[in-house]
């Protein structure tokens, strides 16, 4: 009998090409996704040195990062650099024959969202991409992590990646959710706990109840942030769930393949008595509605808390603390539900999903913007935009105030011109509040889509459960 | 690939944690399509003011800090995003190594990529050496990866840990792919056997 594995080391026991007494191992690639910001290089690379494309039909590129979200960006992008990222892009796809979704097919979009959505993304699968959210992949119990642009072209070139295997790490959320708790809740109750470090060198399996309620959409709110906790990789494992949402994507398998592939993906799970290097065990019933208070993911405290004093930190962490709040502009013991907001952003790679637009709208129907108060909601894909459109999601977004805007990862990371003015505070639902991160001298309270849209409508950071109790 | 065998130069303390690949080079400077170049935007947002005018007190800016090439720095060096345009930027400012207890993981692979070695060592000696790198310019470390020693201006000596492979790369100054496309073979192996086993792959 072999002995237990985890899900971890069943992925990558099935992808080993080749492992050096060293215990440097070549670990084959399933699925290469490539944006245009961190492949020029790469591309530029393979023809520096006159290599192809290994496996072009296994390689997927899409313009996200820095398009602009508003109309026209079809037929011209102004900003001089992003158009040049986007054109290169345009030209690698085409000069190398990989599959490309350029900006004007409805099904462009952020690259961790459109995978799954194409049918890309498939459980037990190796994926990887230029940007560390590949995590997001991690929920269809695929391993997928991040890699830098060195890597980026030894994938195009040899469809592998050089690998050290990381550790097992296992987060078990218990029992239930309360009501107005959502995953981008967990996994930010997750990064508060262990820190932005805590799951380094390690790949972390969530498990447990809360984490098998959720849809497929929430599962992959939570893998996307483990690499705010540090991890390589966040991975659930598949389930019915998995299946019903993968089944008849464009590119998954059909008829007979598809029943091959049902019958491993079932093996796909940690074996009882499978060793981890580290547990830790959170109570869903424990976790409330969060926001973060500082520059790190890691800066989380429930809506109903206070913001903290730098002094009650350990050591170096008191002087990142007292930074952070003086980038955030916040006094230690103010209510965190007294933070008054300028604008609220609703997307990202983290809730750019349908069911994320959906929660918002729930919270947002018949209500306004707070005076004053900017919002903008971009859909995660060209399709989730259809989509919410079709069920007339759109609509109450436009009535509430909002800019409702094209696919990209916008605000997120403010590479295109959707930025915040310095010192300009917002309310987001996407991944990183680092200083600077949404425009120069911005500030940013991560938090969810129904979070977001309290804030949106008090003007400040609002514990939403107040709100559902009113329509209630 | 530049190789790294001995340096013997300046560090420059930087005792904050956490610092991510945001600060070490901000999004905007992420639009070329050339690996180099972006060393004037190193740590851009904590070396320049709103009108691009150095910030005097920023550490790199000092005058016995300006040709610094090792960087010493508090916990989880590197964390954020995957962009490579890090680990560039500090290359292209002169940084071949940087000290810290613990890096994020891409960040650190993406170094290795790039001739830079991020070397680990328990608190209290990075703690060390971060006093030694505030003493100012009189204060060379040197860094030593065939021995896997750091060691301070007084010549106290610290042991690092690099894993073989990496290390040998570095020393002989190799490019993965070339050492990877010789196990062509290998992989053409594995892709046969992947179209039976996992057709839909
Ligand atoms: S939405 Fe944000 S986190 Fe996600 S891929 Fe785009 S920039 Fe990265």
């Amino acid at each position: 009998m072999t002995a237990p594995k985890t899900l971890y080391d069943k992925i990558w026991d099935a992808h080993l090409v080749d492992e050096s007494d060293d215990g440097t191992c070549l670990l084959y690639i399933d699925r290469h996704l490539v944006h245009e910001v961190t492949s020029p290089q790469a591309f530029e690379g393979l023809r520096m040195t006159g290599r192809k494309v290994r496996a072009p039909e296994k390689t997927i590129a899409v313009p996200d990062h820095n398009v602009p979200t508003t109309p026209g960006r079809e037929t011209r992008i102004e900003n001089a650099e992003s158009r040049i990222q986007v054109d290169a892009l345009d030209k690698n796809a085409r000069d190398f024959g990989i599959h490309y979704y350029p900006v004007a097919d409805v099904r462009q979009g952020i690259v961790h969202i459109i995978g799954p959505e194409q049918g890309w993304t498939l459980p037990g699968m190796t994926i990887v991409c230029g940007d560390s959210h590949t995590a997001t992949h991690g929920a269809f119990g695929a391993l997928a992590h991040g890699i830098g642009t060195s890597e980026v072209e030894h994938v195009l070139a040899t469809q592998t990646l050089i690998q050290s295997k990381s550790k097992n790490m296992k987060v078990e959320i218990t029992g239930k959710l309360s009501p107005g708790v959502t995953a981008k809740d967990i996994t930010l109750a997750v990064i508060g706990k262990i820190g932005t470090a805590g799951g380094t060198g390690h790949v972390i399996e969530y498990c447990g109840e809360a984490i098998r309620d959720l849809s497929m959409e929430g599962r992959m709110t939570v893998c996307n942030m483990a690499i705010e906790a540090g991890a390589r990789a966040g991975l659930i494992a598949p389930d019915e769930k998995t299946f019903d949402y993968v089944r008849g994507r464009p590119h998954a398998p059909k008829g007979a393949v598809w029943e091959a592939a049902m019958a491993y993906w079932k093996t796909l799970f940690s074996d009882e008595g499978a060793h981890f290097d580290k547990v830790v065990t959170i109570r869903g019933e424990d976790i409330a509605p969060v926001v973060t208070w500082g520059t790190s993911p890691e800066d989380v405290l429930p809506i109903t808390a206070e913001v903290p004093d730098p002094a009650s930190f350990p050591g170096g962490k008191s002087g990142a603390a007292k930074r952070s709040l003086e980038y955030m502009g916040l006094k230690p013991g103010m209510k965190l539900t007294d933070i008054k907001v300028d604008a609220v952003f609703i997307g990202s790679c983290t809730n750019g999903r349908i069911e994320d637009l959906r929660a918002a709208a729930e919270i947002l129907k018949g209500r306004k913007l707070a005076p004053g108060v900017r919002g903008m909601v971009v859909p995660g894909s060209g399709l989730v935009r259809l989509q919410a459109e079709e069920e007339g999601l759109a609509e109450i977004f436009i009535d509430a105030g909002f800019e409702w805007r094209l696919a990209g990862c916008s605000m997120c990371l403010g590479m295109n011109p959707d930025q915040l003015a310095p010192g300009e505070r917002c309310a987001g639902t996407s991944n990183r509040n680092f200083e600077g991160r949404m425009g120069r001298g911005g500030r940013t309270h991560l938090m969810s889509p129904v979070m977001a849209a309290a804030a949106a409508v008090t003007g400040h950071l609002t514990d939403v459960r107040e709100l559902m109790a009113e329509t209630a | 690939m530049e190789k790294f065998t001995k340096i013997t130069g300046i560090a420059a303390p930087m005792p904050l944690v956490n610092i991510d690949t945001d600060m070490i080079i901000p999004k905007q400077f992420l639009k070329t399509i050339k690996r180099t170049g972006l060393g004037v935007n190193l740590f851009d947002e904590m070396r320049y003011d709103e009108q691009g005018n150095e910030k005097p007190d920023f550490v790199l800016n000092k005058p016995q800090y300006r040709d610094a090439q090792i960087l010493i720095a508090g916990d989880n060096f590197g964390c954020g995003s995957s962009r490579e345009h890090a680990p560039w930027a500090l290359l292209d400012f002169g940084i071949r190594a940087v000290v810290s207890t613990s890096y994020a993981d891409i960040f650190f692979n993406n170094c290795f990529k790039n001739g830079i070695l991020p070397i680990i060592l328990p608190e209290d000696q990075v703690q060390y050496l971060m006093d030694d790198a505030s003493k100012g310019a009189n204060a060379r470390i040197t860094v030593d990866l065939e021995s896997q020693t750091v060691t301070a201006s007084d010549g106290t000596t610290f042991a690092f840990e690099v894993e073989p492979f990496r290390k040998h790369c570095l020393l002989n100054g190799l490019d993965d792919i070339g050492l990877t496309l010789e196990k062509a073979d290998k992989i053409d192996a594995f892709e046969d056997k992947a179209k039976q086993l996992f057709p839909w792959a």
